[in-house]
């Protein structure tokens, strides 16, 4: 098997919980990541969901080098850029771009398309002419189905969906070899969901990207992704291909978020649902042994005590968890997704 | 010109007739809603569909008299057990909002005040409406925390809403939705802040509440996977119109409009094929200022043909179904066969090639 594009071994981020104005004391910390390891093959498209707070932005911002880790590492083709600074830096950050989750915030409401989605030519000095860089610009709109002759127009002109091909449109322009969506739909209409969806598909086929996609939509997630991790509380608890993670979830969290996924089709409410109790709890102050134990309908002593290891049960998925579900559970909880 | 064949027989709870919204803006008049007809039966649910802009919200905070300050135009009636809320003084009004007609909004954090407790804020929804003691507001207001499921209610009434995570906070909402225990729940996308697993919760409490206190339930909604779980009967709406209802059922198997159709087809599915394309409805939802003519939907309807930019349907009961309505210039057949296309994975262009006869052009 050739070398994965990225590699990222046992990430770690604690934000620092500080106490006292002038004199900071630290008092905690915020452990948004905590320990993730996983890999994006070349032209595959890695999905990562969680609820609320599970760290999956986090960890989008961490392989970017938005943030700096607290401790781990993260390969960009097989070198560690886990602590690049200055030229370096900026070099990885051309291979790694980013399409950001709402199209009405991340684009300069002042800038026209054409400079904005030309902005990183500018930033890295590339295509100085001009006219040349204008062509770029525009066969860039053509690809992401926008009009080229509108290079002029402010973003306001445009409709939430053709802001986000604006997004996307600037994050291909220096062909990136990675490229990560953090919730690139969750801000637009059902009707226009679709269009962008279908876009990025369509760009993954045709350029062979390599997709680091990020929802909490698990039915946008199984449509685009080809492996999908799940994350629960800063840590991965489920993790493998697409069709086995849907099928035969293990991991009583990932049954959950499945059976919790309201579906389009009245006909298949059969059994009533058993919503999962309780709140996520603080990553400040995770609890002990497995992380889910206080809302996991099959704890046991033992998932208080020992944190599991990610490992492979014999489904196809990696799992973490001392007593991962069996298909008559799966069956029981009402998940929707499995055959 | 609403509900289905399941809905019980006698008077609804309520009755919007023909209620039309309109605001005067410097560019012109918004149509907000425009002649929408709808009723509720008591113990049932009305799903709200639309995407931002088609009017669903305007129609239900109209119903509250929240869109009379606006300045808004309103006409039609909404006709509440046999009241017009429409004409009824704000006095008379105020005695039915949060009593009788509650309504719980999308986000939790900015519909509650900050700098009061959760318990004060539930004895004020209490004590607006009924004469009692403020100690027996109290208890009334913790037996609500524990009703919508808050784990150590009288503790944690004496907590402030930031103290609450976004679920909690959800049910506070619903907490003082239900505090003088009204006929008539309007839940204006109740979910939509939340993640999946607390939906869930937040879904199936309001489902044992309907069931345990018989209140009619309007769920306003983009989201077709919630309508499906909780609605008795669904009204889809689009630029300021109902253009298709039916019951829950009807609706997810037999739609009619091509505009529910582009919904249903633009979702992916937990349990469809995954290498299926979705099919996006093209262009964007009008302006409520200049709306198209004709049928409002037939810019970006792949099915329509030249009069239906100059003829604009009314909303029509679907032969032999009398109570699914749809408002669709399309001949029924013709409407059946695209659906049976569709349905089993076609494009639309497909759809189309596949129906005979094809439509001469006009």
């Amino acid at each position: 098997m050739s070398e994965p594009l990225v590699r990222v071994r046992e990430l770690v981020k604690h934000f620092p919980l500080t106490r006292g104005i002038i004199i900071q004391r630290k008092i905690g910390a915020v452990r948004a990541v905590d320990g993730v390891s996983f890999d994006i093959e070349r032209g595959e498209t890695l999905g990562i969901v969680g609820e609320t707070g599970c760290g999956k932005s986090t960890t989008a911002k961490l392989v970017m080098r938005l943030l700096e880790a607290t401790s781990g590492e993260i390969d960009f083709e097989g070198n560690d850029i886990t602590r690049l600074k200055g030229a370096a830096l900026k070099a990885v950050r051309r291979e790694v771009q980013m399409i950001f989750q709402d199209p009405y915030s991340s684009l300069n409401p002042r800038k026209t398309v054409g400079s904005i989605i030309g902005e990183p030519f500018a930033i890295h000095k590339l295509l100085g002419d001009k006219g040349e860089r204008k062509r770029e610009v525009q066969r860039l709109m053509e690809t992401v189905g926008l009009n080229p002759e509108h290079y002029n127009r402010y973003p306001h002109e445009f409709s939430g969906g053709q802001r986000q091909r604006i997004g996307v449109a600037r994050a291909l322009a220096l062909s990136p070899k990675l490229l990560i969506a953090d919730e690139p739909v969750s801000a637009l209409d059902v009707s226009i969901q679709a269009q962008v969806l279908n876009l990025l598909r369509d760009l993954q086929r045709r350029l062979g990207l390599t997709l680091m996609f990020i929802a909490h939509d698990l039915s946008v997630v199984r449509h685009m992704c080809d492996r999908v991790a799940v994350m629960y509380l800063g840590k991965i608890v489920e993790m493998g291909p697409n069709e086995a993670l849907y099928d035969f979830p293990r991991h009583p969290y990932t049954g959950a978020l499945l059976a919790a996924v309201p579906v389009a089709d009245p006909s298949l409410h059969g059994n009533q649902r058993r919503p999962l109790g309780g709140d996520v709890p603080s990553p400040a102050n995770p609890p002990s042994g497995c992380r889910f134990h206080t809302r996991c309908p099959k704890a046991q002593a033992l998932c208080s005590t020992q944190e599991p290891a990610l490992v492979d049960k014999g489904s196809g998925t990696l799992v973490a968890c001392h007593y991962p579900l069996t298909r008559e559970e799966v069956a029981q909880i009402g998940v929707r997704s499995a055959r | 010109m609403s509900a289905a064949a399941s809905s019980p027989p006698g008077e609804p709870l309520l009755r919007v007739e023909e209620l039309r919204v309109e605001f005067p803006s410097e560019d012109g008049l918004v149509h907000a809603v425009d002649g929408i007809t709808y009723q509720v039966h008591s113990g049932r649910t009305l799903g709200i569909v639309g995407e931002s802009g088609s009017g669903k919200t305007v129609s239900s905070l109209t119903t509250l008299g929240l869109t009379r300050r606006q300045g808004a135009r309103i006409s039609g009636r909404i006709l509440f057990e046999g009241q017009d809320l429409v004409t009824l003084p704000e006095e008379q009004l105020r005695a039915i909002r949060g009593n009788d007609v509650a309504m719980i909004f999308q986000d939790p954090l900015s519909s509650l005040h900050p700098l009061y407790k959760v318990g004060k804020q539930l004895i004020e929804a209490v004590r607006a409406h009924r004469d009692v003691s403020k100690a027996q507001a109290r208890a009334r207001a913790v037996e609500l925390l524990g009703l919508v499921g808050i784990p150590d209610p009288a503790r944690r009434v004496d907590e402030y809403p930031h103290e609450f995570s976004g679920g909690m906070r959800q049910r506070v909402m619903i907490a003082m939705a239900l505090a003088n225990e009204p006929k008539l729940l309007i839940a204006d996308e109740p979910t939509t802040a939340l993640d999946v697993t607390v939906q869930a919760q937040i879904l199936a409490l309001m489902e044992r509440l309907q069931r345990e206190l018989g209140m009619a339930i309007v769920i306003i909604t983009h989201d077709l996977g919630v309508v499906a779980e909780m609605a008795d009967d669904i009204a889809v709406m689009y630029a300021g119109r109902i253009v298709e209802t039916a019951s829950a059922a009807r609706m997810f198997a037999a739609p009619e409009h091509p505009y529910t159709w582009g919904l249903l087809r633009s979702i992916p599915r937990l349990n469809g094929p995954r290498e299926e394309d979705l099919v996006p409805i093209p262009g964007t939802p009008p302006s409520l200022i200049s709306r198209p003519s004709g049928c409002h939907f037939h810019p970006r309807c792949p099915y329509a043909q030249p009069d239906h930019a100059r003829i604009d349907p009314p909303l029509e009961p679907v032969p032999d179904e009398p109570s699914h309505h749809v408002a669709c210039l399309l001949e029924p057949d013709v409407r059946r066969n695209l659906w049976v296309q569709l349905r089993a994975g076609s494009t639309p262009e497909q759809a189309l090639a596949e129906v005979e006869p094809p439509v001469a052009p006009a």
